[in-house]
């Protein structure tokens, strides 16, 4: 089984290539099984390798997986191979990439059925999982950039992916350039660790970095760039917003890409790199502060958004701010913990929020939607269960892996721990205010819609149900001790942390302490949930209007004017240089230059085409002066 | 023929020497200025002339006889050189009906 890894990629991407070249050649049903059929034998696979993971580390031996395909190219010393790697953390991403992967393509089927593209889509969302696969199974830092590239590549094409709306398209231009500034990051970081290490391969790696000391400057560098191209890839500030605008997407690429997986890429290359990140404080306070941040103000954006993908946008970057708060503190175990239980309920709630899309006719203000529990039963009972997942209420998911998360955060300094609780407020808040705004209170959409509502077909309720099954139980599988739990996910994972100096971070709290965390972030969720009704859920009749006084609420519906300050203080000042450039140095300096030489020549060849006059007379008078000049010369010389 | 050496060391060598250059330069502004083809013929003649004389003063000054063999080159090299060029001018005057060497100016661009 193992010496058949190899073939979890390879399967998406052949995949691809069938549904590429036969995008306008097959009926519809073909693209679908295709495409889903790919993924969904990866998933086995990926199934069969987790249980082979699972059984080797249970019989206490080395639980990774190398399988090393092909020498990629040489240079001197430097070798790079096309090599994979699976170990727990990885065996765990694959079933992530591939299980949801799979739901979420059954799902595109129904919801992009009526797409003429439907071909081009799919051929588009294997390539991603393609990519995606190798990100997460290749055995050196090149082969995760490849992945790394890869999917930022397929997030563009599919955000783009309705390029004829020419604000999509710059949506997708948009992610296309802020990864690119991370993917910088990323490239130069390598650079360093080959200057520093000689080798990219991770074990060669870490098992060099296990015997540095602490601080050391080299490293601070490289975490530095990897964090650098984390928050490219993952949404984090300063680059966090191309997220939101990648909601431009069709609803099911956001719930795949920008939600559970592409996005959580940054989280696997810090909690995949943690014996480098353990070296370097500095770099594990940034991100635990950057994240912090981001997540702050992601929930606070979200608060007031009527875009109900928009809303999820914003919470997703809020939540991948939480994961970076966790890496910070050192609950790497705890970010990863989130990464899983977040897929669950983040793609759920997307998914979601499609089939209300759906069901509305392409509407996506929450303020034009509303009592929708009566129509779309399935999908509001779901998405219930996703929010109460993710607003942090037990025993759902969402509340142990964000409890670990603040405990970490709490031993390691109160400030992080209160700041991270009040974004669970706003978390809880926002997701309530979602839920009641689009299914209690009374329908506020035209007559039109109201005929067109219905239940979504099985294909996009089946992933649905699955998902909020996840989202209910997904979180025991790392319950603390204090309720009776063994970390089962930590001690899975346990071998990746193999080198590094992580033993400090080990959470330390009594039981009493955690159950007050526990208590006080469970009570304020549930208050929130009460707030949240108690302003939204009765809302009747009329399109509502928001009250547009107040300069918190001004400031968080235009989203901190974030978009505004960047094109003040980047775009701007690039736009007016390059005019400059452009305008100046190009066109009067460069091509001013070229030009010149030419002109030169032109007008000099006009001024002394005129010597040729053709009269013999000049001529020779003109040799009479040159012989004169010459005897002149000849004389003057003696 | 010394009597003849004798007879050109009479004259001062300087004397023949400004006396070809005056006549070359008439030959020279002869032909720069003058529009008649018959006359440039004649400036150049002038100026072969100037070179001949010259070129016999330098040999008797100087007791080598081979400087007035090289003026009887040039004398019957200038004789074949008349004979083309006035079989020249006399074409050109058929065809143009002038001697004007500004009416030969039809392949000037």
């Amino acid at each position: 089984m193992t010496e058949l890894l190899w073939l979890i990629p390879l399967i998406p991407f052949l995949g691809f290539v069938l549904n590429g070249l036969g995008r306008n050649l097959f009926p519809k049903a073909i693209y679908g099984i295709i495409g889903t059929g790919a993924v969904f034998i990866a998933f086995i696979l990926s199934a069969f390798l987790f249980q082979e993971i699972w059984s080797l580390q249970k019989a206490g031996q080395s639980a990774a997986i190398t399988q090393h395909l092909f020498d990629w190219f040489s240079v001197g010393n430097f070798k790079v191979s096309l090599s994979f790697l699976v170990d727990p953390l990885s065996a765990a991403m694959l079933l992530i990439i591939t299980g949801i992967g799979f739901l979420i393509h059954l799902y595109s089927y129904s919801y992009m059925h009526e797409d003429k593209g439907l071909g081009k889509f799919f051929a588009y969302l294997n390539l991603f999982v393609f990519f995606m696969l190798l990100l997460v199974m290749g055995s050196n830092y090149l082969v995760m950039f490849i992945g790394w590239e890869g999917v930022g590549l397929c997030s563009y094409l599919l955000i783009g992916f309705w390029f004829t709306n020419s604000s999509y398209a710059s949506a997708a231009k948009k992610a296309f350039v802020m990864n690119r500034i991370g993917d910088l990051g990323f490239l130069i970081a390598m650079f360093f660790i080959l200057e520093h290490f000689g080798t990219l391969e991770y074990s060669a790696v870490f098992s060099q970095a296990a015997s540095l000391s602490i601080g050391d400057s080299t490293i601070v560098i490289i975490t530095l760039l990897l964090f650098v191209a984390a928050t490219g890839k993952s949404a984090q500030i300063p680059l966090f917003t191309w997220l939101p605008d990648a909601m431009a997407g069709p609803t099911p690429v956001s719930a795949l890409i920008h939600a559970a997986t592409m996005v959580t890429a940054g989280i696997y290359m810090v909690v995949r790199s943690n014996v480098l990140f353990m070296l370097s404080p500095l770099t594990m306070e940034i991100m635990a502060i950057i994240g912090l941040a981001t997540a702050l103000i992601a929930a606070f954006i979200a608060l007031t958004q009527n875009d109900i993908k928009k809303v999820l946008a914003y919470s997703t970057v809020s939540q991948l701010g939480y994961m970076f708060l966790a890496l910070g503190v050192g609950a790497f175990t705890g970010a990863f913990f989130h990464v899983l239980t977040h897929a669950f309920f983040k793609a759920l709630l997307f998914l979601g929020a499609g089939s209300v899309i759906h069901a509305m006719g392409n509407e996506q203000d929450m303020r034009k939607m509303g009592g929708l529990r009566k129509a779309l039963p399935i999908t509001f009972f779901t998405m219930c269960l996703g929010t109460i997942a993710i607003s942090g209420i037990p025993p759902f998911a969402g509340f142990f892996s964000k409890d670990e998360i603040l405990a970490h955060a709490f031993q390691h300094n109160v400030v992080l721990w209160g700041v991270g609780l009040l974004t669970a407020i706003c978390t809880a808040f926002y997701m309530f205010r979602l839920l009641f705004m689009t299914f209690f209170g009374s329908f506020r959409g035209t007559a039109d819609q109201k005929a067109h509502l219905h239940e979504s077909p099985w294909q996009m309720t089946f992933p649905l149900i699955i998902l909020a099954f996840l989202s209910v139980v997904g979180g025991w599988i790392n319950l603390p001790e204090a309720v009776g739990g063994s970390h089962a996910l930590a001690n899975f994972l346990a071998p990746i942390y193999k080198g590094s100096r992580l033993a400090d971070f080990d959470l330390a709290l009594s039981h009493q302490t955690e159950y007050l965390l526990m208590g006080v972030s469970a009570i304020v969720a549930i208050v929130m949930a009460i707030v949240a009704y108690t302003m939204y859920g009765k809302m009747d009749g009329k399109p509502m209007t928001e009250k547009n006084e107040g300069f918190l609420y001004r400031l968080s519906y235009n989203k901190l004017y974030v978009d505004e300050l960047y094109d003040a203080i980047i775009v701007r000042p690039l736009q007016s240089l390059s005019t400059f450039l452009h305008t100046y140095v190009e066109k009067l300096g460069i091509d001013g230059f070229v030009n010149g030489i030419a002109s030169f020549f032109v007008g000099s060849g006009k001024g002394i085409r005129q010597l040729q006059s053709g009269y013999v007379g000049f001529y020779i008078l003109m040799m009479v002066f040159g012989v004169i000049a010459i005897l002149i010369y000849g004389m003057v010389r003696i | 023929m010394e009597n003849i050496v004798q007879n050109i060391q009479g004259v001062p060598l300087n004397h023949y020497i400004i006396f070809c250059s005056i006549i070359f330069a008439i030959g020279v502004i002869g032909v720069l200025i003058r529009r008649n083809v018959i006359i440039i013929m004649m400036s150049i003649e002038l100026m072969l002339n100037a070179v001949n004389l010259l070129l016999a003063a330098f040999s008797a000054y100087r007791g080598d006889a081979s400087g007035q063999v090289f003026v009887f080159f040039v004398m019957a090299l200038a004789a074949a050189e008349v004979a083309v060029g006035l079989a020249i001018i006399i074409m050109v005057y058929r065809n143009t009906k002038s001697v004007d060497i500004e009416t030969l100016s039809k392949l000037r661009w």
